[in-house]
């Protein structure tokens, strides 16, 4: 136990003297929920559009008023024709025009008349499609209230997103960053420390020494745990202290998902320090093998549902998943242990696995 | 016995490293393993300590066989192996303390033994092991190597790059190891440090030429030495090569070795064909070899036979 011991600690002296690979370690979660946070947003905020308006009454001074204030759009332009349209969108001075017919606001003349047309520059295709949500949304509901209740439509859709009612891109990243964050530390951090004792030479005393090799594992691993807890607790601060996404679960059940995806992303590590020969080899599992698909395939970038069915198969044996599953639901929802049991046992299953790989591939001699 | 190992094989592939070894080494011995680059002499360490198996024949160290009782084994040897391959980033005093905490043990326990060796870097404990000297290095790795207090000791060429004061230094403080009972098992590729072991093994090329005290091997060897000088050392190496009875020619110091068959009486005549050839100045006399001599003769002989 005392050697096991005197490990952790010469372990963790290697990790504090490093100091610039650990304050890279631990200021990078931070600035990455600050950049997905602030930068990398899907919302649409004061979006340039023009109006068209061939009606100029008061109902289409109201159309204009409401997008202007919706605060998604800021009116740039005030045309008086259709060359002028065409000629803004492909300038690119707006991104959108809203051409409102003559006809609109009297509801008995004829429906072309009274249309309301969107005209959006797609060569920014998401965006675009975006922002015609956004100011259908807005034209519909304005039409209603001057159609007033008498005049029925035929279906009513009446939306309300639950859980995240301002799509707030922000709410997604943080489970994500934490995936990706603790990815990183654990599994591509205790690959490169493994693997650099095997270069270094200093495995081969270590094999001749009387530790097990359960005990240099350990010893190797331990104060990695500690490192990605304190990491998944500052993204946590930062994700409910600055950007307010809600927290309705038990932080208890929280830390305990953290704490099993951790293990799990160790495992994995040890796992590919058993099989790459050289620091320089890990990392490029650990980068290509691990963290591509933990952003590409755990469903935190690109919904799983859009994929190719083959590769929504695939993103079932992501690990990521299930965790980013669980803080999700765990976070927005308030879900607790009977909602989250199902990924907690897949992950629970994913570490057995590679834990037992781990040790079958870890060599007691040199060959 | 601390060491026997009979018949010995090993390959990597179509390699074949080591090609049927058959040595022994006792108790409180200090035991040589000499060779060029890529003779084999790690692999074989290797195999003694654990940590590759045996292709084929018999190992035993300590009585223990390294492929069935590698985990009592292990309690039992220090290894040094030929990278410095302590911890850069710790002290000296922390690899120290690290090693023997590993054996379960602590620096204040077995500093008697290791108390020659780690007061030359004392005044150095603070510092980091990678700003350290390579004969510093040296000196770390040993006192890691032993704070247990093995019983075998296998140093894979720990003079290797070193200076020639470390060298010496060096092997002076395994003379001193050895008066504390601990069985030295040493690879080195410098020659003149085979004289100062009590039994030296040549390797070439995975085989063993010889296992010999230094003392055996020089009586032992067949053959007939002079030292040659007087004229520039290039010219007079050509004109030695090409008189017809000599077998080999190495430069030695500020001499010429000449080896010629033993009992060949044309070695009488060699100052005259140095002096035939323009050599008036040449000096010829008879000497005695040295181990060095009879190692290169050995390992020119074996390459002959091969070849």
């Amino acid at each position: 136990m005392k050697q096991l011991w005197r490990f952790i600690v010469k372990e963790a002296m290697h990790i504090l003297r490093d100091r610039r690979t650990l304050s890279v370690l631990l200021l990078m979660p931070l600035a990455q929920i600050l950049i997905f946070g602030y930068v990398i947003s899907t919302e649409i905020k004061d979006a340039r559009i023009g109006v068209l308006d061939k009606a100029g009454d008061y109902a289409s001074e109201g159309l204009r008023n409401r997008l202007a204030a919706s605060g998604y759009f800021k009116v740039e332009r005030i045309f008086v024709n259709e060359e002028e349209v065409a000629a803004a969108l492909r300038s690119g001075a707006v991104q959108m025009a809203v051409v409102i017919g003559p006809g609109f606001g009297s509801a008995s003349s004829d429906p072309d008349g009274s249309r309301v047309q969107l005209l959006a520059d797609a060569s920014e295709a998401n965006t675009a499609q975006m922002l015609v949500n956004y100011a259908e949304g807005i034209v519909r509901d304005y039409e209603q209230e001057l159609v007033g209740v008498q005049a029925k439509q035929a279906a009513l859709v009446e939306v309300r997103m639950a859980y995240n009612p301002s799509l707030k891109g922000v709410f997604m990243s943080v489970p994500g960053i934490m995936a990706m964050i603790l990815m990183l530390v654990s599994a591509m951090m205790t690959s490169i420390s493994i693997t650099r004792e095997k270069e270094y030479g200093s495995m081969e005393i270590l094999l001749v020494s009387p530790l097990k090799p359960w005990q240099i594992i350990l010893g190797k691993v331990s104060p990695y745990v500690f490192l990605s807890f304190l990491n998944a607790a500052s993204i946590l601060a930062v994700g409910v202290g600055v950007f307010k996404v809600p927290m309705m679960g038990s932080w208890l059940l929280l830390a305990l998902v953290n704490f099993l995806y951790i293990l799990l992303a160790l495992s994995l590590g040890i796992f590919i320090s058993t099989v790459a020969p050289n620091q320089m080899v890990a990392m490029f599992i650990s980068l290509f093998a691990l963290m591509l698909p933990t952003i590409l395939l755990s469903g935190f970038i690109y919904p799983i549902e859009n994929m190719p069915v083959a590769l929504q198969w695939f993103s079932k044996l992501m690990p990521p998943r299930y965790y980013i599953e669980a803080v999700k639901v765990l976070m927005f929802k308030g879900a607790g242990l009977g909602v989250v049991w199902k990924e907690l046992l897949l992950m629970l299953a994913f570490l057995g696995a590679f834990l037992s790989l781990s040790v079958y591939n870890f060599k007691v001699r040199l060959e | 016995m601390m060491i026997s190992v009979h018949e010995l094989s090993k390959g990597y592939g179509d390699i074949q490293a080591l090609e049927g070894l058959s040595f022994e080494v006792q108790g409180g011995e200090l035991f040589g393993v000499l060779g060029p680059d890529g003779a084999g002499k790690s692999t074989l360490f290797r195999i003694l300590l654990s940590l590759l198996l045996p292709g084929s024949g018999t190992v035993r160290v300590g009585g223990l066989d390294p492929v069935r009782d590698l985990h009592a084994l292990r309690k039992k040897v220090g290894y040094m192996p030929g990278k410095f391959a302590l911890y850069e980033d710790l002290s000296v005093e922390e690899n120290l303390q690290f090693f023997a905490s590993v054996f379960g043990t602590t620096p204040a326990a077995n500093y008697e033994l290791i108390k020659e060796v780690y007061q030359q870097i004392e005044p150095f404990k603070k510092r980091p092991a990678g700003k350290l000297s390579g004969g510093m290095k040296q000196k770390l790795a040993l006192s890691c190597a032993l704070i247990h207090r093995p019983e075998l000791l296998v140093l894979d060429e720990p003079t290797t790059g070193v200076d020639a004061v470390s060298r010496s230094e060096f092997w002076a403080l395994l003379k001193k190891l050895k008066a504390h009972g601990i069985t030295i098992l040493v690879a080195t590729p410098y020659m003149d440090e085979a004289a100062l072991c009590d039994r030296v093994a040549l390797m070439q090329k995975g085989r063993l030429l010889t296992v010999a005290s230094p003392g055996e091997v020089v009586r032992d060897f067949e053959g007939l030495f002079y030292g040659v000088s007087g004229g520039h050392p290039y010219g007079l190496i050509q004109a030695c090569r090409a008189f017809e009875p000599v077998v080999s020619v190495f430069p030695f110091g500020e001499e010429l070795h000449v080896r010629f068959n033993r009992d060949d009486e044309a070695a009488e005549h060699l100052v005259d064909h140095l002096k035939s050839s323009g050599f008036s100045g040449a000096v010829v006399r008879p000497i005695a070899p040295n181990i060095e001599d009879c190692f290169m003769a050995l390992m020119a002989t074996e390459n002959d036979l091969k070849g």
